[in-house]
């Protein structure tokens, strides 16, 4: 039963959730608007909130100077790839874990998540010489690697939390019904795990896309993704405002998309299925 | 035998995930131990002598070390702080009946997507920077001299930078443990003549602490490794006014190619990441069981 308000209550609440979303927003909001403003009108003060000639001029300068859509290519191709690799891994491991649970399932599984509490900076330099030393600096083979083993625990993690959803009795009444091994696998248990393949898989793009350690470190010109890229401009002679804007909303922008899809699996994902 | 035949099966689809992972463990740490009792330096080739517990001799005593570890504690506590409390009044908000709800919500979640390179330069530039950033000008149109964040509040700032990150996250995992309120037993209270602060003390509280310790487990994990908003921002500087403990690390190991005095402070890292995991493992353990 929904609670009943008095519309003049609704209208202050209302009101002033909209002004604190506003402003947690805010930054992002400037920054789209400065991304289409010239260099001057980026700093002018007063500052310009709407009323300035709008220009696409910074995307195209910032497409065109420098080799955006190779850093662009390289978030794809890392966030993307050891996503997709960390589930070939850890898809047949959550499986066994949810449906043939043994006595130390429930460690494994703890010991997983305790891996993700290792520091980085605990392994930076081994990391660090090894890719030095095997020529995987600088290659998004070097950082497809490195990000699978972090995002790793995370992914069998969600995937074990979806699958242990999966009734079992449902594969009892295929078998019943006379289903083998391979049709329980095809018709049954694929259709029901997809949307949970799904979720994770999105919700570790996102993740993949913004990590800012390895990605930093173990990057220069050819492999650096767009984390590493929008640093560069925070030397002091690459800074413009104005596109740095651009570039930041290109950075930003298709994570933000997928990221306001993926709200529900952010929750049950991050909380390791702890809070739904 | 089905069992057998299914346990050696299960064995066989779990082992690549545990072996990766060992070896992610194993390998780099234990090397990172090995170099932490070297006398190692890239600028210094040469043999690389055993040199005992020295490198921590030297990183313990640095007082950079006691700087970068108050640093790191204020950081995570501020942080924690802010977005525990922000977030448990954000979520009350949006809880309530309130108009273009969806949208309210996919606004104040967007901080949560945008990359750290790109939040922390935005701020510090367009926000934080004395001249030309907002903040100055709001400043300077109230008849206020502009404050230069960074130069003056180097630590503060970079709280700020990413409170407003990690806001959306424990607000939307508040937001979604309060909707899973149930909605009689809060009728039955204010039926029984609760008050709305008894309600929120009684029942709303209690049946947000398993979240509000889920937030700060997860949270910490993470905040514990900032990196990337204090290397653009500040480089943890002036001075190290503003290096955390891994921003420490770093520069010692990658800045100065000291891999024996790096190493030594990475194992450090992780003594005391471990100490504050065992912590909050024991709390997370005790409020998921009950």
């Amino acid at each position: 039963m929904a609670r009943r308000v008095s519309t003049r209550r609704r209208v202050i609440v209302t009101a002033i959730a909209w002004a604190v979303a506003f402003l947690i927003f805010f930054p992002i909001l400037w920054t789209f608007l400065t991304s289409f403003k010239t260099e001057g009108e980026a700093v002018a003060t007063p500052p310009h909130f709407l009323f300035f000639n709008w220009t696409l001029e910074n995307y195209i300068e910032v497409n065109e100077r420098s080799d955006y859509f190779l850093h662009f290519m390289n978030s794809v191709v890392i966030s993307v790839g050891s996503t997709v690799l960390g589930l070939i891994i850890a898809i047949p491991a959550a499986w066994s874990m949810a449906f043939v649970p043994g006595k130390r399932t429930k460690d494994v599984l703890m010991w997983m998540l305790s891996t993700k509490m290792l520091p980085p900076v605990g392994v930076l330099i081994p990391i660090f010489l090894l890719f030095k030393n095997t020529g995987l600096m600088d290659t998004r083979t070097g950082l497809v690697i490195i990000l699978t083993l972090i995002d790793l625990p995370i992914i069998v993690w969600m995937l074990y939390t979806y699958f242990k959803e999966i009734p079992g009795e449902i594969l009892e009444a295929a078998r019943m019904d006379g289903a083998g091994l391979r049709e329980e696998v095809i018709h049954i248990l694929t259709p029901m795990a997809i949307p949970g393949i799904a979720s994770t898989l999105l919700l570790n793009v996102i993740l993949a896309w913004n990590e800012a350690f390895w990605t930093l470190n173990l990057t220069a010109a050819n492999a650096a993704p767009l984390t590493a890229f929008i640093a560069s401009y925070s030397s002091p002679e690459g800074l413009f405002y104005a596109k740095l804007s651009a570039a930041s909303m290109m950075a930003i922008a298709p994570i933000l998309i997928l990221g306001w899809f993926s709200q529900k699996q952010l929750v049950r994902g991050l909380t390791f299925g702890a809070v739904k | 035998m089905a069992t057998k035949h299914s346990r050696a099966a299960s064995r066989l689809m779990i082992s690549p995930a545990v072996l990766l992972l060992l070896g992610w463990m194993i390998v780099p740490l234990s090397m990172t131990i090995y170099f932490s009792f070297l006398n190692y330096n890239l600028l210094m080739p040469g043999a690389h002598n055993f040199i005992g517990f020295d490198n921590y001799k030297y990183f313990l005593t640095d007082p950079a070390f006691t700087t970068a570890l108050i640093n790191t504690l204020v950081l995570v506590g501020g942080v924690l702080l802010i977005t525990t409390v922000g977030g448990t009044l954000l979520a009350l908000l949006l809880d309530q009946p309130i108009w273009g709800q969806g949208i309210v919500r996919v606004l104040v979640i967007a901080p949560f997507f945008v990359m750290p390179t790109v939040s922390a330069l935005v701020w510090k530039n367009m926000f934080m920077n004395p001249v030309n950033g907002l903040f100055g000008w709001i400043a300077t149109s109230l008849g206020l001299p502009p404050f230069d964040f960074l130069a003056h509040a180097p630590l503060f700032s970079v709280i700020m930078i990413v409170a407003w990150q990690w806001l959306p996250f424990s607000t939307l995992i508040l937001l979604t443990a309060l909707q899973s309120l149930d909605s009689e037993q809060m009728e039955a209270a204010e039926m029984d003549g609760a008050g709305a602060i008894s309600r929120f003390v009684y029942i709303t509280v209690p049946h947000l602490a398993r979240a509000t310790t889920v937030v700060i487990l997860i949270q910490t994990i993470f905040l514990l490794s900032v990196f990337a908003e204090i290397l653009v921002t500040t480089n943890g500087g002036p001075g190290t006014a503003s290096t955390n403990l891994t921003y420490l690390v770093y520069a010692q190991s990658l800045l100065q190619f000291d891999v024996g005095g790096g190493s030594a402070g990475g194992i450090i890292a992780v003594i005391l990441a471990n100490i504050v995991a065992i912590f909050l493992m024991r709390m997370i353990g005790k409020n998921l069981d009950a």
